[in-house]
């Protein structure tokens, strides 16, 4: 019997990275990798390096004042704070939306398909005078939330909406209906189905997404600045201080909080690299 | 017992995928689902398995009515063409998924999962992931999932349709095997009617929603009740008005009675068999022979020989009606 079904199993692919192959590139190759490092270290890299220059460069006294000074204190904790409640929210909704967008038709969808892109085509300090008007002190329809946490994580996860939408889209749609449907008879319920079978294969790409709405939110200005109000310790967000400081011409107190907000971003988007690592390696 | 599928009508928009079909499958039986594609076969698998709703008509599974009742609690198996793997869990966990739900003991769990593998001869890929089997041992772990449950029906909707032809024939063999240790009730869906004659004990012919004929597959093979099922099931050629299967007409040099003189026009040899394509005045038959015969009556292009089917061949008058006006539509399964 076991003759008849001797096919031949597919043997693991070989580990890519192994010593031997890593460096054996062709020309054409070579000359992408080269454009590409030119390319990101001109952008990315150098600027980078500058700003942690200027902010090591006084020493480490303006280092330590962004953890000292109890204003450059407040304004990273809320921003980490405010930019991790803001990723965490837009994973859930993100692919709640997501798979409303894939599974279900209904009326309207293709306006709403539009409307999720709307916060990446709105210049940001446009979407800030949208919510003011919206939370602001004359509106009619909602509570005054200018000068107002609520205020900044509204405008956070307005600006923020699209990443985990766009990133679980294009997974939901290559995933297949029949191994929910092989889930379902062999007797899985449909919330069972979802948690063992359809989140794992998904994950990696809310990481990723969550991973993008957490840097943009690290970073925001333009929608934050005019609802928050910008009071001292307590809606002065991380990009807000820094520009007063430039303003104040300290400017080693804001590459240095510049370069502290620099670490926790790249810290945050390892460990969500880390996970999408594991995660995909699963799926 | 064993499946009763009554009255079922499904349409999606304005196309009818099933009129008024009516079908019992015999418990303990291996059949097979016939018919072209688009036919309606799969969407019929699919409303027994639970995964489609049918528009009317009801389902029972071993004397149980099944209408309505959620695939999730059908207890039915099903192997679809694509392998439906979870491709994040291993073989094990693959297998293992059902008892897991089913909240079975851990002990009970591995043994039954071992017992499977084995059975499906994947024990020692245990631990890897779907990625990294072949398509066939794919539907082989798809296959031992779906029977950990112990289901009372096992469905299968082309199962060997993403297969290669040589693996496809070597697992084909090997479900019949597997058909006759294990007994469960399995329908499986086909249109590969090599495949459908080979494996099953009785075949259902859909087409158009409807069901052509149902039976043994010599039954159909021989006696088929119309052209569609003949020409489905095998080759036909026509002589003299009538329909018949190529290997089903004599070849005679000399004229005898019923016979029809006929000129060779062309012989082709493919492998052991040789096609003598002829011209019979109103009607251009072609014949399969042996390279034998064909030596024997020293055929060659232009000869001049008889033609008549022979003593026991099944032959049909062709219907001036549209395919399968003639069609059986309330059948029993089997002979």
């Amino acid at each position: 019997m076991s003759q008849a079904v001797a096919e031949r199993p597919v043997r693991r692919p070989p580990r890519p990275g192994r010593p031997a192959d890593q460096f054996r590139m062709s020309p054409l190759s070579s000359a992408g990798l080269g454009v590409a490092v030119l390319w990101l270290s001109i952008l990315v890299l150098l600027p980078l390096a500058a700003v942690v220059a200027k902010g090591t460069g006084s020493g480490w006294a303006g280092f330590a004042n962004a953890f000292t000074d109890s204003r450059a204190y407040d304004a990273i904790k809320l921003t980490v704070l405010a930019s991790l409640g803001v990723s965490i929210a837009n994973a859930v909704m993100g692919t709640v939306i997501a798979w409303v967008l894939v599974r279900d038709s209904f009326p309207g969808k293709r306006i709403l398909e539009i409307v999720i892109d709307l916060p990446f085509a709105l210049p940001t300090i446009v979407a800030g005078l949208v919510l003011l008007t919206l939370y602001g002190p004359n509106s009619a329809v909602a509570p005054d939330w200018q000068g107002t946490r609520p205020g900044i994580i509204v405008a956070l996860l307005f600006v923020t909406l699209p990443f985990v939408v766009r990133t679980v889209e294009p997974v939901l749609l290559s995933l297949e209906t029949d191994v929910e449907e092989a889930a379902a008879s062999l007797g899985a319920g449909p919330f069972t189905t979802f948690r063992r079978i359809v989140l794992p294969a998904i994950t990696p790409a809310v990481l990723s997404g969550s991973a993008l709405a957490f840097g943009r939110a690290m970073g925001e200005y333009g929608s934050v600045v005019l609802i928050s109000g910008q009071l001292e310790h307590k809606t002065e967000v991380a990009s807000l201080y820094i520009y007063k400081q430039i303003q104040d011409d300290a400017l080693p107190e804001a590459a240095a909080t510049a370069t502290v907000l620099l670490i926790i971003s790249l810290l945050v988007m390892a460990a969500m690299g880390a996970g999408q690592y594991w995660s995909a390696r699963r799926a | 017992m064993g499946i009763a599928a009554q009255h079922i009508y499904k349409r999606f928009g304005d196309f009818v995928a099933l009129d008024d079909v009516n079908l019992d499958v015999r418990s303990g039986e291996l059949t097979a689902l016939l018919g072209p594609s688009g036919g309606g076969k799969s969407t019929l698998l699919r409303i027994i398995g639970g995964l489609e709703d049918a528009d009317s008509g009801s389902v029972i599974i071993d004397g149980v009515e099944a209408t309505g009742v959620p695939a999730q609690r059908r207890n039915v198996g099903f192997v679809f063409q694509h392998y439906a793997a979870f491709k994040h869990l291993s073989v094990y966990r693959n297998v293992s998924f059902g008892l897991e739900i089913r909240k079975r003991s851990k002990a009970e769990i591995r043994n039954r999962v071992h017992e499977l593998l084995e059975l499906v001869h994947l024990d020692q890929f245990a631990d890897r992931l779907p990625s990294q089997l072949s398509g066939g041992q794919r539907q082989r772990m798809a296959l031992a999932r779906a029977l950990a449950v112990e289901p009372k029906v096992l469905l299968l909707d082309e199962p060997f349709g993403a297969l290669d032809a040589k693996v496809r024939k070597e697992l084909r063999d090997w479900l019949r095997r597997l058909h006759d240790e294990v007994h469960v009730t399995t329908v499986f869906v086909t249109h590969d009617q090599e495949e459908a004659l080979e494996v099953s004990d009785s075949l259902v012919v859909i087409n158009h929603g409807r069901i052509e004929q149902v039976g043994s597959p010599n039954e159909l093979y021989d006696h088929p009740v119309n052209d569609f099922v003949m020409g489905f099931l095998g080759p036909v050629t026509e002589l003299n008005g009538q329909l018949v299967r190529p290997h089903d007409i004599e070849v005679l040099s000399t004229d005898l009675t019923g016979s029809v003189q006929a000129k060779v026009h062309r012989l082709v040899r493919i492998g052991f068999e040789v096609r003598a394509e002829l011209d019979a005045g109103d009607s251009q038959p072609w014949v399969q022979l042996t390279r034998g015969q064909a030596d024997a009556l020293e055929l060659e292009t232009g000869s001049v020989v008889w033609l008549r089917p022979s003593r026991d061949a099944s032959t049909l008058v062709p219907q001036a009606g549209p395919p399968g006006a003639a069609a059986v539509n309330r059948t029993t399964v089997g002979p």
